[in-house]
């Protein structure tokens, strides 16, 4: 069963959680927030507009299968173990490829680097693994509302 | 930095073979691949920690106590060692043996997360990341236990779900006790912050749950029920998996930390262990020769061997606990191989219970031979490694003041003869009554239980490399200091 008013209030909440998300992973370096809050905060976005749309079409909002998403979260966060490793040589130490340390010892440049990929992959890792667990059971529990439609037109 | 690779190895495969997990070539080269640099790896690790001593590395270059520390010494490289030879033999079985859909669900991902997991649980040198680490290990499987699942195996899932849950909870209100207590979490700090503590109730209390917590994972009485209810269940490379790796990362967790943190010399720790374990692997020996299906033996045989380990760290003199490492080595590998070999029978007779299968003997005599031989060394026949392991764990029993646990080991061991020649004699010798021949055993199969044969009878042989690698591990954990050291002064 659909619900206009679900669905008509996800078009706005699906968006602005997913901003919301971000904004939650980005300040997550020095303060409270993070890839895991982040994450959360975005499944509430996709679980919302599967509850509207249905999961099929949440699926094809994402375009990726959830667990590759969690796969693929997990890569950059070994990489960005790695590339600690390859710089320092020691895994997991921060790297910042665009900031500059001046002579004073004040630095200047983007704050992004690999620490920020770590955090991107639990992002990417807490999305794809809740969604991915999430919609198993949907489609487990609830059946295929389409299959079902086309089924009654045809008895009717 | 060594010390991080096994663990990164395994993360890193398991992204490989899930991200190909829709060509069959590719993951199995990937899986196959990150085996084999595993097992490189632990010989580049045991190699240098038993030449220049333990080793450590602090994650992100933040100094111990405060950083998140990984440390290696003969103790944890041995069972690196060992865990990769156990992946490398499953991987090759499970080429052959898994199904086309369940790999495309990810099996071989999950293998590698497992092993992150349990490479991570060796190799961490911080209690609240053996506890992280053992989540890794519980979530991979869960998912191998229910992949493909069917009626049985969902039932053995929820309990070792169920249980598995409760002690993951006791272990981290054990953590949470001793950070309240101490104020630190990292081991080799533990070991200075918790000295001549043990008296204090959050310390006992702390060292209560984290006893129960261990004591559940590895299948010690009376919190043992869920291994037979489950091991059985799922595909044969996956119970030998778990049979080799999930209740020896529990024991190696009481071998840790009940030597490194806790103290159990003069506190109830040290009676409980030796009593826990001894009715253990009683209990263990008789499941064993009550059942009528080869994985449930076997499983019931693991609950067995894990009695008599813990009986022996219970002991804690410095043989004892040589005793049990050397014996730890030889049953990862041996269960590997026996609990590959049922899969195999599963596989050419198409079950594996006493009342449907017959006369391997008779149509592939090789077959049969090499069930037998690391059935024997299960059972601590010599020239194989078991009897090493037994004779040794015999030999810490005698010099206690009574003979009674001596007498319990002698029994256990006879029955343990008796439960895998009842095996030997229905599955393998018993003459064929319903005349079906065998399917051929795909290459595949047999390669992996080849090799660990072939290690069983080496150590068996020639036991003195493992002995001294026992030796030195056993005389890192009677005397700390050059783990502590090379944790706390870490130079890089």
């Amino acid at each position: 069963m659909k619900s206009l008013i679900l669905s008509v209030a996800s078009r706005a909440l699906m968006p602005t959680l997913l901003i919301v998300s971000f904004y939650v992973l980005w300040r997550g370096h020095n303060e409270p927030g993070g890839g895991f809050i982040g994450g959360l905060v975005a499944v509430l976005g996709l679980v919302i507009m599967s509850k509207a749309e249905g999961v099929r079409a949440a699926r094809d909002f994402l375009r990726i299968e959830p667990l590759s998403l969690a796969a693929i979260g997990l890569g950059c966060s070994v990489v960005s173990g790695v590339w600690g490793y390859i710089v320092y040589g020691t895994v997991l130490k921060g790297v910042w490829p665009f900031i500059t340390v001046a002579a004073d010892g004040s630095k200047s440049g983007l704050p992004v680097g690999s620490i920020f990929l770590f955090d991107l992959g639990v992002y990417l890792v807490v999305i794809g693994g809740v969604l991915g667990m999430l919609f198993a059971m949907e489609e487990v529990v609830a059946p295929e509302p389409d299959e079902d439609e086309t089924r009654d037109g045809g008895a009717g | 930095m060594l010390v991080a690779f096994p663990i990164l190895t395994a993360l890193g495969t398991a992204v490989f073979c899930f991200l190909m997990r829709d060509q069959r070539q590719g993951q199995m080269l990937a899986s196959l691949g990150g085996a084999l640099i595993q097992v490189a790896l632990a010989v580049a690790l045991l190699w240098t920690v038993t030449t220049s001593g333990p080793l450590s590395a602090q994650m992100g270059g933040w100094p111990a106590p405060f950083g998140i520390t990984l440390v290696a010494d003969t103790l944890s490289a041995l069972l690196v060692l060992s865990t990769a030879i156990v992946l490398l033999c499953v991987v090759i079985f499970s080429l052959s043996e898994i199904e086309r859909e369940q790999e495309r669900l990810g099996y071989q991902a999950l293998v590698h997360a497992l092993v992150a997991g349990v490479m991570g649980a060796f190799l961490t040198g911080d209690i609240f990341n053996l506890y992280v680490w053992f989540e890794v290990l519980l979530i991979s499987s869960f998912g191998l236990l229910v992949i493909g699942g069917g009626k049985a195996q969902l039932d053995g899932a929820v309990k070792y779900v169920g249980l598995n849950l409760i002690a993951t909870l006791a272990f981290l209100t054990g953590v949470g006790l001793l950070y309240g207590a101490t104020g630190t979490l990292n081991m080799a700090d533990l070991n200075q912050a918790v000295s001549g503590r043990m008296t204090e109730t959050a310390i006992l209390a702390s060292a209560g749950f984290l006893l129960f917590a261990y004591g559940a994972k590895s299948a010690l009485f009376p919190v043992y029920f869920w291994l037979p209810a489950s091991y059985h269940t799922p595909a044969a490379a996956t119970s030998a998996l778990f049979a080799a790796l999930l209740t020896k990362v529990g024991v190696y967790s009481i071998l840790r930390v009940f030597t490194l943190v806790f103290e159990t010399d003069g506190t109830p720790l040290a009676p409980v262990l030796i009593v826990a374990g001894a009715i253990t692997a009683v209990v263990g020996v008789l499941g064993a020769v009550t059942h009528r299906e080869i994985r449930r033996i076997l499983s019931y045989n693991i609950i067995s061997s894990i009695g008599l380990l813990i009986m022996a760290i219970g002991i804690d003199t410095p043989l004892a606990i040589t005793a049990a490492i050397f014996y730890l080595v030889h049953n990862m590998l041996v269960k590997a191989a026996l609990f590959l070999h049922a899969g195999l029978v599963l596989k050419i007779k198409g079950s594996e219970e006493f009342d449907k299968v017959g006369g391997i003997y008779e149509q592939a005599p090789w077959i049969a031979v090499l069930f037998l031989v690391p059935a024997l060394s299960l059972a601590g026949i010599p020239p194989l490694s078991g009897f090493w392991g037994k004779f040794l764990i015999l030999r810490a029993t005698i010099d206690l003041p009574s003979l009674a646990l001596t007498v319990l080991v002698l029994v256990v061991s006879l029955l343990t003869i008796y439960s895998v020649a009842r095996i030997w004699l229905e599955i393998f010798w018993k003459s064929d009554e319903r005349g079906e021949g065998c399917a051929p055993a795909p290459a595949l199969m047999v390669a992996p239980i080849v090799l660990l044969t072939i290690l069983t009878v080496g150590i068996g042989l020639y036991p003195d490399l493992l002995y001294s690698w026992s030796d030195s591990a056993a005389a890192g954990i009677a005397d700390p200091s050059t783990y502590i050291s090379a944790v706390m002064e870490d130079p890089s």
